[in-house]
């Protein structure tokens, strides 16, 4: 008997976690056989991250998966797939109870639900406009993944054709009367440039001007504040200039007024002057105070841009000649971060600090400059010396193929006296 | 007066050194003149880039600081701020690989003339082992800048040499002087670099010479011709007419495409794409990512290895195999295999570059 129960416990202890393996599952046996979209919930949820933390189709769908049954396993708990307008306070169920939560993912925050309701997706599905985006929409159905993963919808540069996919169609942004160009515009901005090229996760996309959950268009107030996030030297410097009372007054977007919105190009000093496309002459008509203010900021900033576009050349022409030139190219950094500097100051209009900052950018540019000179005369002299020494090996060379030349003669002569001798 | 004075001098060295004695001795000593003697040239001219190597080496050793914190600074300060100091270190680093560029050239010509047999063994399984010493020199001086590009190259290869069979993970240990590339490394290679490399390779390149002279140069197998010229000053002018041409060679290389300084190296940066070892070791190291992860159920990179290991240890062993050379007799078989190899060599490096993502 002793040996029986033995056998048993040994059996149940070795038995029990391959029956909890491989625990029934009736909503991924009945569903992998069915077809297209009752079917691809079963392959997408291979890599859902919350299949990764170990919930199953009950754990949003309730139902009672262990049964064989379909009308057993779609008991009083069964939920079904929500309605589209239900989806928000669905996904909210547990991702608004940080206590539930906190078992799986304790920093992850808890208010996208409230935030989703302020946003203007949530106002809109509030209203009734089931065409408004809701969690789905941007996370996909089954198959989300963490916004860490490369591959997610919501990875930072997935975020703009995520966002593109309603905001670029026409006929779905035809009811809202708003663009649908925000997509191919950022894509040709400097934050694009910065994403995609430089692979820079912290460029920013959509979600961090208008907000994720709570997605919104910034007003014209707050848009001085959401570039500030960023560039918050800019935003200190353009409150002290005379430009924030006019702009206050008139109703303008401080950045957006001169950089635009979703299009930003890296900046540069063609957007200040008198005439078009600098963005002065929007404001300033030709010949007025600013106007003029305007056209001597630009013919300092170009000067000095001019004279620091020529000394790269320098340096890269001594590179290429094979002058070692780091040094001079680490001091060029320095007027680099001088001459951003200079174009900085632009936004406070303080001529004379930008004047200052000119000037002692020119120095440092001056001494940039003399050693990439010296480094092409170095480049020069080498040549020289090359061209010196090589003639003297050639003319060593010659010398030596004559002599060896005049020695094979004058031992084919012995050789040719000793034939003769001994003939 | 000079006369007097340059007799005296002359004689006081000759009492010496026994100067008159070497003179007749390479005056007496012969070497055979036939349509194929060119290829004798490149001995001479491997030995002589060898000396401008322990020349310029000695140079920068004046100005080179072994340690990771300095290395990098201390080659950019030579290429920079010291006279000379770019030509120096160019002279140093092209010759390095001109030198091993020419040594398998040497290696290969001594092959395909079979210069190997009796009794000329010795000679090619030393010249067998300084070659190998010269790929180590070249491994070695790699790394001593401590840029990105040595830096992983020679993570790349340690790793290569961890992974074989048995002593691998020891020799691994043994090369770095620790489990990665560090400060311990750096010292090593350059204790490697400028002493017992140097000792080893004086050592042999002694032996080599010895022979060579004793023995003299190899006929082709069935040249016919008896023509010989007097190593001394002939064959020694014409080998100077080659150290000529070398120099004015590596001038040019130097002047128009100086060595680069490269970034200095991140240990905790990522490995950079499409890094490779110096392009003497490619062949092996394209064959080793061709090569199939498994083959009968052996590692393919270990097997790669051991086959590597035993083609050098035939390769060096070629005199003992090579019976028919040994009896004068033409060898096809060894010729053959010698054009498969070349071919191999040639083909792996050239498709190293032409095909990174191989």
């Amino acid at each position: 008997m002793n040996i029986r129960a033995t056998r048993l416990f040994v059996s149940a202890a070795l038995f029990a976690p391959l029956l909890a393996f491989g625990q029934k599952n009736s909503c991924v046996d009945c569903h992998s056989q069915l077809e297209d979209e009752l079917k691809a919930p079963v392959a997408a949820l291979a890599a859902d991250v919350h299949a990764e933390y170990g919930l199953g189709c009950k754990d949003c769908h309730g139902g009672a998966p262990d049964k064989d049954d379909v009308d057993l396993a779609k008991d009083k708990s069964f939920k079904g797939a929500p309605k589209r307008s239900d989806i928000p306070r669905f996904c909210g169920g547990c991702h608004s109870n940080a206590a539930a939560m906190r078992a799986f993912n304790p920093a992850l925050r808890t208010d996208q639900l409230s935030q989703y309701e302020t946003s203007r997706h949530g106002q809109l599905l509030k209203a009734g406009d089931t065409k408004a985006a809701v969690c789905t929409d941007c996370h996909g159905v089954h198959g989300i993944q963490s916004a860490r993963l490369p591959k997610s919808l919501t990875f930072p540069w997935n975020i703009p054709q995520t966002c593109g996919r309603c905001h670029s169609d026409k006929t779905l942004m035809a009811n809202y009367g708003i663009p649908t160009d925000q997509l191919d515009d950022y894509k040709a901005s400097v934050h694009a440039k910065a994403l995609f090229d430089k692979k820079d996760l912290s460029a920013p996309v959509c979600n961090d001007c208008h907000g994720n959950h709570g997605a919104f268009p910034p007003s014209v107030t707050s848009v001085a504040s959401v570039c500030r996030q960023c560039h918050p030297s800019t935003g200190e410097l353009f409150i002290k200039s005379p430009h924030k009372k006019a702009f206050d007054e008139l109703g303008v977007g401080e950045c957006e007024a001169c950089h635009g919105n979703h299009k930003i190009l890296a900046p540069s000093t063609a957007m200040i002057g008198a005439d078009e496309p600098a963005v002065c002459a929007q404001c300033h008509e030709k010949g007025s105070r600013g106007s003029e203010a305007a056209s001597e900021l630009r013919r300092d900033l170009d000067g000095f841009e001019s004279g620091f576009r020529a000394v790269k050349d320098l340096l890269a022409q001594a590179r290429r000649k094979g002058v070692e030139v780091g040094d001079a190219e680490y001091k060029l950094q320095d007027v680099t971060t001088t001459l951003v500097t200079a174009k900085n100051l632009t936004h406070d209009l303080d001529t004379a600090g930008i004047a200052k900052t000119v000037a002692d950018g020119e120095t440092a540019l001056a001494e940039v400059r003399a050693a990439g000179e010296k480094a092409l005369d170095e480049a020069r002299f080498r040549r020289r010396g090359l061209g010196v020494t090589t003639v003297l090996l050639v003319l060593l060379a010659a010398a030596l193929a004559l002599k060896i030349r005049r020695m094979a003669r004058a031992r084919q002569e012995r050789e040719g006296s000793g034939d003769s001798k001994t003939s | 007066m000079a006369p007097k004075i340059g007799q005296s001098v002359w004689k006081f060295l000759d009492e010496r050194f026994m100067l008159s004695q070497l003179i007749t001795f390479g005056k007496k000593k012969t070497v055979p003149e036939h349509r194929r003697s060119f290829w004798y040239f490149f001995g001479g001219i491997c030995l002589f880039l060898t000396a401008i190597q322990i020349a310029t080496g000695i140079m920068l050793l004046l100005y080179y600081t072994p340690h990771i914190d300095a290395a990098h600074e201390s080659i950019h300060f030579i290429m920079s701020g010291v006279k000379f100091g770019w030509l120096i270190r160019s002279i140093h680093s092209w010759t390095a690989n001109i030198l091993i560029g020419l040594l398998f050239v040497h290696m290969f010509s001594t092959f395909f003339l079979k210069a190997y047999r009796k009794p000329r063994e010795l000679t090619w399984v030393t010249g067998f082992f300084l070659l190998v010493l010269f790929m180590a020199f070249g491994f070695s001086g790699y790394l001593l800048p401590w840029n990105e590009l040595s830096y992983f190259a020679t993570r790349v290869g340690t790793d290569i040499a961890g992974s074989l069979p048995f002593i691998g993970k020891g020799l691994k240990t043994f090369i770095l002087g620790g489990p990665e590339v560090s400060q311990a490394t750096l010292s090593r290679f350059f204790w490697f670099h400028i002493a017992l490399l140097p000792m080893a390779a004086l050592v042999l390149i002694g032996i080599h010479i010895f022979l060579v002279q004793t023995l003299g140069m190899s006929k082709p197998i069935g040249e016919q011709g008896k023509k010989e010229i007097p190593f001394f000053p002939d064959f020694l002018y014409k080998d100077a007419l080659g150290w000529t041409i070398i120099l004015v060679v590596i001038g040019v290389l130097c002047v128009f495409l100086p060595w680069e300084i490269g970034t200095k190296a991140d240990p905790l940066a990522s490995t950079p794409l499409g890094i490779k070892p110096e392009w003497y070791f490619t062949f092996m190291f394209t064959t080793l990512k061709l090569v199939p992860a498994h083959i009968l159920s052996i590692e393919g990179e270990k097997l790669a290895i051991l086959g590597f290991m035993a083609g050098g240890l035939l390769w060096m062993l070629v005199p003992l195999l090579d019976r028919r050379a040994g009896r004068e007799k033409r060898s096809p078989l060894f010729t053959c295999v010698g054009l498969a190899v070349a071919a191999y060599i040639v083909i792996m490096t050239v498709l190293t570059y032409a095909l990174p993502k191989l």
